[in-house]
């Protein structure tokens, strides 16, 4: 019987060995019996320590990784295999278990391949035969047998991800500066002022360390007139210092402080107070490894040279963010800082990407930000939302000048998206040539979503009326603000379609006060945080700022204070809209945190008495500023 | 009385083979996503006209949870009265050719032991379903009883509510392009089942990036 799919397997298969080795009949007879297996990116073909199945494998399509596990429960990537590679043979002729786990790298189509089959037919054939014998020779696919990946292994010091930041070597300051032991107060002072530092050593002529000065020295012997300034750095120098080898970790650094109750450590030669001093390790230091401290985190994303460096900077941010919410620092405050990082974040890939495009921009362009960053409300990571405005240039240029910048959106979509932005599934993204206009083609698009108001439109408009300048020429994003408010002018039809949409979600609270949680089968008896308590506040808050006239403020909780000083009657309504507003945001996100997602859906009997109250509490105004919505656009004959 | 009886009378003259299938049915059960076998199947035909033309070959893959194995796949060449040489260029199936055909009662025999009461795939799924149906209806049978998915419908659904054009239908090409899926085979009946088959698991993952998808959304309504 005919059988066309065998027949393109082989067609394929015969390109790449060991296949190319068998003639056509053979290969035939195993094509039959081939599986054709679709991999999500993600998925998992087996995991080290399945027993071995009956199939080995030939990637067609995309990359499929090979990881090793490490002794701590980490992996690392051995190899990825593409199109027409070979991989998990060996346990199989071996008839051991896995050693590797096999996952897919990106989305993936990959033939399994039945052992039975494959050495049955290929039982006499001396070049495959050869094939297999170099396979476990030279170990090219399955490399690392047991025995083996122990002395590989043995030395490995993890030193990659977020986690095992502790345990990573401290990065100290080398050649700290010094003073001899017969100087007086006065010459350490000048040294420290000159180097702009907070501390100095006292070492004798060896150059071991004997003591230590700090500035809180300075203050409290000196300022107080308990010693003169001329007196020896002997007399008010901490003596001994606390003393380490080279090589030791943060979190050794961090126990010795803590243990010690001091901010500095002297690293020496040999660890100890009698050889040379060779650096200093500050607490300052240990917060720049643990990226604690948004200066830190600025300035490692400024020196950022690429994505990967930005990375690693933003993952500190998420650390930050974790231990902010745990000190309980304002929301709002949380919220402005986050929104800093994740500007500076986008700068420096825009910066990083134009220096990768083989010429200058052709003409001024701003690249703005959409949605939640357009309203600096993001905290955790999202989807990316962005769009570039470029200066109007003659028709004949047009088409030039667009694919340059969709150019260069591309590569700063696709590094933002290696920082942990995912792409939008709604490619709301400056890539797409819908997004990436001129400043004409904008306002145009902004009048038609105005004049002729629809669904599609007002979607739209909930994302695209929120932006605001990340970088480049602001004057562009300030022109197109400005047309927007001369186009809303003219339009009273499209506040009514803003105001339905604001008021689409029904009220939170069910009849008996309970929470109104979701009906559908997956999210069943979950709250939707986002869509029921959260959006109705920023497009009620959206909403009344166009129709105020307000330019100049997106974000969410700004907007309800505004409104609450240009409109005294409601005034308590907004400011309680404002704090809800905060409070939900910080929910949410701590949700989001301990489950490890964008925390929308809550699961409220999880949640203690008090948080249901304090929740509760919230929904009264997002209730009341759509009844007030409801009235001041006339909507009951609308909806 | 001949009335009263229409039903029963109908069904016992029913041949042995579709009470075979119907009976597939009844002991039919609900079971989740990834256990489910699903068929995706093509048809190649002489046109498009569901009364006037013929089913030359039918071709289907069969998966479950992600897996295709090529000897579960199946591939009927029909003997036809009915012949149109302009729709050999596309096919390729020639009158007279080598390969085994079979009688359409054989093919829909061979079809019906094959499908079950499985969930059938197929891109613009009424054609096919329609030419079958028809292919039924002159033998004297009643029609599919199978639930269907439309790939062209499912993928639609993926595709987000501002750049979905309802109008505009995606052939199989344009699909498989879109998600990168191998095009090789076009206008063999297998094998474009075989790209019907990867069309609908890529839509799936991307319907179940938030891992939320069950049957009522799966199923057209």
């Amino acid at each position: 019987m005919k059988n066309s799919i065998a027949e393109r397997v082989l067609d394929f298969l015969i390109k790449y060995p060991p296949f190319n080795f068998l003639n056509t009949k053979d290969l035939f007879e195993i094509s039959k019996e081939v599986s054709i297996i679709y991999m999500e990116k993600g998925d998992t073909l087996f995991e080290r320590g399945d027993a071995a199945k009956s199939d080995f494998y030939v990637v067609r399509n995309g990359g499929v990784k090979l990881l090793h596990t490490m002794g701590d429960n980490t992996q690392d990537i051995i190899n990825i295999s593409d199109a027409g590679d070979v991989f998990g043979i060996r346990p199989l002729i071996a008839k051991e278990n896995y050693k590797l786990t096999a996952t897919a790298n990106e989305e993936s189509i990959v033939y399994a391949i039945p052992i039975s089959v494959f050495t049955a037919v290929t039982k006499d054939n001396a070049g495959i035969n050869k094939f297999l014998v170099t396979a476990f020779a030279t170990n090219a696919y399955d490399p690392y047998t047991a025995e083996e990946a122990g002395k590989i292994f043995v030395d490995y010091l993890p030193n990659s991800t977020q986690d095992i930041v502790n345990f990573q070597t401290a990065n100290y300051t080398k050649n700290p500066v010094t003073c001899a032991v017969d100087s007086t107060l006065k010459e350490a002072a000048i040294k420290m002022r000159d180097h702009k530092i907070g501390c100095i050593i006292v070492v004798n002529n060896l150059k071991n360390p004997l003591g230590i000065i700090t500035n809180s020295d300075i203050k409290n012997k000196i300022a107080t007139g308990l010693f003169p300034i001329d007196t020896p750095v002997t007399n008010i120098m901490v003596t001994p210092v606390i003393t380490c080898k080279k090589g030791l970790t943060v979190a050794d650094g961090q126990l010795q402080m803590i243990k010690h109750h001091i901010g500095h450590v002297c690293i020496t030669k040999d660890g100890t107070v009698n050889t040379k001093l060779v650096g200093v390790l500050t607490h300052h230091d240990l917060l720049v490894s643990l990226g604690n401290s948004p200066t830190v985190i600025f300035k490692e994303i400024k020196r950022a040279n690429r994505t990967k460096k930005l990375r690693s900077a933003r993952l500190k941010a998420n650390s930050l963010l974790k231990s902010y919410l745990e000190q309980n620092i304002p929301v709002g405050h949380i919220v402005k800082v986050i929104a800093q990082i994740n500007d500076a974040v986008t700068i420096r890939a825009i910066e990083i990407a134009l220096k990768k495009m083989p010429t200058n921009p052709p003409v001024k362009f701003c690249w703005i930000g959409l949605g939640s960053q357009g309203r600096k409300e993001q905290m955790l990571f999202t989807d990316q939302d962005n769009a570039i405005i470029f200066e109007n240039v003659p028709v004949e240029k047009y088409e030039e000048t667009q694919n340059y910048f969709l150019e260069l959106a591309k590569l700063v979509t696709k590094s933002l998206n290696k920082i942990g932005f995912e792409y939008c599934e709604a490619d709301m993204m400056a890539s797409n040539p819908k997004w990436c206009l001129s400043l004409e083609q904008w306002k145009q698009q902004f009048d038609d979503w105005i004049s002729k108001p629809d669904e599609k439109a007002i979607l739209l408009a909930s994302i695209f009326f929120d932006f605001s300048p990340i970088y480049g020429e602001e004057s562009l994003s300030e022109a197109l603000s400005d047309s927007i408010y001369e186009a809303l002018e003219q339009s009273s039809l499209f506040f009514k379609f803003l105001a339905r949409d604001a008021i689409k979600n029904p009220s939170p609270l069910g009849f008996f006060k309970q929470f109104a949680v979701e009906k559908s089968r997956e999210q069943k008896d979950l709250f939707n945080i986002k869509n029921r308590c959260i959006m109705p506040l920023v497009d009620a808050a959206r909403l009344l700022t166009l129709k105020n006239n307000t330019q100049g403020i997106n974000n969410t909780s700004e907007r309800f204070e505004k409104l609450a000083l240009l409109d005294p009657n409601n005034k308590e309504l907004y400011h309680s809209c404002s704090y809800a507003f905060k409070a939900l945001s910080k929910f949410k996100t701590k949700q989001g945190i301990l489950h490890n997602d964008s925390g929308k859906f809550i699961d409220i009997e999880s949640l203690t008495k008090e948080e249901q109250l304090k929740l509760r509490r919230c929904l009264k105004p997002v209730h009341e500023i759509q009844e007030v919505l409801k009235i001041r656009f006339d909507l009951k004959n609308f909806i | 009385m001949g009335f009263l009886n229409w039903f029963s009378v109908k069904k016992k003259n029913y041949p042995e083979f579709w009470l075979a299938y119907l009976d597939t049915f009844k002991d039919q059960v609900n079971t989740d996503i990834s256990n489910t076998r699903f068929i995706a199947f093509d048809t190649e035909t002489t046109g498009f006209d569901y009364t006037e033309d013929r089913v030359l070959s039918i071709g289907a893959v069969s998966f479950i949870n992600k897996k295709i194995d090529i000897n579960q796949s199946l591939e009927l060449y029909i003997k036809q009265d009915v012949f149109k040489a302009e729709s050999v260029k596309i096919h390729g199936i020639l009158k007279n050719s080598k390969v085994n055909k079979l009688t359409e009662l054989e093919a829909i025999k061979a079809f019906l032991a094959y499908i079950k009461s499985d969930i059938l795939i197929a891109h613009h799924a009424n054609f096919d379903r329609n030419m079958i149906n028809e292919m039924l209806l002159r033998h004297g049978l009643g029609r599919l009883k199978n639930k269907f998915i439309d790939t062209g419908a499912l993928y639609n659904k993926s595709v987000h509510v501002i750049y979905r054009d309802e109008q505009r239908p995606h052939t199989l090409d344009e699909l498989a392009k879109e998600l990168n899926a191998p095009l090789v085979d076009r206008h063999t009946a297998t094998g474009d089942a075989l790209i019907t088959a990867l069309v609908f698991l890529k839509t799936l993952a991307r319907l179940d990036k938030r891992k939320h998808l069950n049957w009522g959304y799966l199923m057209p309504k």
